[in-house]
């Protein structure tokens, strides 16, 4: 029983996967392919190593993916947050559909 | 209307992709006497195509910081790889490949926004 | 030194949870290696040790933060697979600016990473001295700073203050 909820998980991770690489190809620019990529990619994944761990039980290789779990779930925002400063800083532009940047001119006043 | 066209020919095919691995039976490259081998060899396959994807934004992208964005969430997307393969080759050594690459992908993605951002390392 | 200990206790657990099955060599080895971990990187990530003794604020942690976060995460995921898989492609981007009254720097960590995992918005840049974000908006409802600020970080900013202030 607790095997069939555990490959239940494992479908709805992958689904999530799929739908993220979707959005990292059809997407404008890179600041919304940062976003769809990242949200759904990691709890996809999440959802993948939890339904590693229901299916594996409580042994080491179970253990493991939980602490694989909270490592994602601290690393992943982070390393986002630090390519979305770094391509804003290196002067990409965003998508012509977007329609207001007071980063941008904040960082002009600053100037 | 140009869009539409578009939106419907990558619908057909994708659609079609997934239902080819869903329908036909693959050869499995595993041990085919472990439980649950059918559901794990095409989930296997679902995740090749979604690296493909990832592949394409690699190749194609404009700036280094969509070639950045895509290497990421190709890391993450191996420690997927590694949680399938954990179950369905019974291997219990395959989750520790997951941690270290999520660790070293974390350090990797902060080196190379370091570098796009165009200052030193030692910030 | 109390933040060395807590550290310890840390590096320990991580420590068995990493090789599992604990036998008396594992142990030993993990107790010396947390031993040199907690004494040469001391001070640098627990700041306020006296934080972790009360009960309320873990109490506060699992029952009103993480149910919280885990629903506002499963709804971005269904937001983002509708908006990505829609023929059209209803996005409507922008960076507006919010404000923050939160002043310490583990709770400014953990609002800046629940942004980015809640529907539509991802933190930019954090500027610390005037309690100010840079948010990356999806599908953006209002340009201007205080009608942002309601939206988006409201949902957090309660339970944070209760938790790390």
């Amino acid at each position: 029983m607790i095997d069939i909820i555990g490959l239940i998980f494992i479908c709805i991770g992958l689904a999530f996967d799929f739908f993220g690489c979707l959005g990292l190809v059809r997407l404008p620019d890179v600041y919304n392919r940062l976003q769809a990529a990242t949200k759904s990619v990691t709890l996809g994944t999440c959802s993948i190593l939890f339904g590693t761990f229901l299916v594996v039980g409580f042994t080491a290789a179970g253990l493991k993916s939980l602490m694989c779990i909270v490592f994602l779930l601290l690393t992943a925002p982070v390393a986002a947050h630090a390519v979305a400063r770094g391509a804003h800083r290196a002067g990409v532009k965003l998508a012509k559909e977007s329609i207001v940047d007071r980063y941008a001119e904040d960082k002009e006043g600053e100037i | 209307m140009k869009k539409i066209i578009r939106w419907s020919i990558g619908a057909v095919l994708l659609v079609t992709i997934i239902t080819l691995i869903i329908v036909r039976p693959f050869p499995f490259l595993f041990y085919p006497d472990l439980p649950y081998i059918g559901f794990l060899g095409r989930a296997i396959y679902v995740l090749i195509l979604a690296c493909a994807l990832c592949l394409y934004r690699i190749f194609r992208g404009p700036t280094g910081a969509d070639r950045i964005v895509a290497i990421d969430i190709f890391g993450i997307m191996i420690i997927g790889f590694c949680a399938v393969l954990t179950i369905s080759t019974n291997r219990s050594w395959y989750i520790d490949i997951g941690i270290a690459w999520a660790l070293q992908s974390f350090i990797g993605t902060l080196a190379l926004s370091k570098y796009l951002e165009g200052r030193g390392f030692d910030e | 030194m109390k933040s060395r200990i807590i550290l310890f206790v840390l590096a320990f657990l991580a420590w068995c949870f990493l090789n599992w099955v604990p036998d008396w060599q594992h142990l030993t080895t993990g107790f010396f290696v947390a031993f040199f971990v907690a004494l040469i990187t001391g001070d640098l990530f627990v700041t306020r040790p006296l934080l972790l003794k009360h009960p309320y604020r873990w109490w506060c942690f699992i029952v009103c933060y993480l149910p919280r976060f885990l629903w506002e995460c499963i709804k971005a995921n269904i937001d983002v697979a509708y908006r990505v898989a829609h023929p059209k492609l209803p996005i409507n981007p922008g960076i507006v600016k919010v404000k923050t009254s939160l002043k310490t720097d583990t709770g400014l960590t953990f609002l800046a990473n629940s942004i980015t995992l809640t529907p539509g918005t991802m933190s930019v840049d954090i500027d610390r001295d005037n309690g100010v974000l840079y948010i990356h908006w999806i599908n953006v409802k209002d340009k201007e700073t205080e009608a942002a600020t309601k939206i988006i970080v409201e949902r957090f900013e309660k339970i944070l203050a209760k938790i790390f202030e």
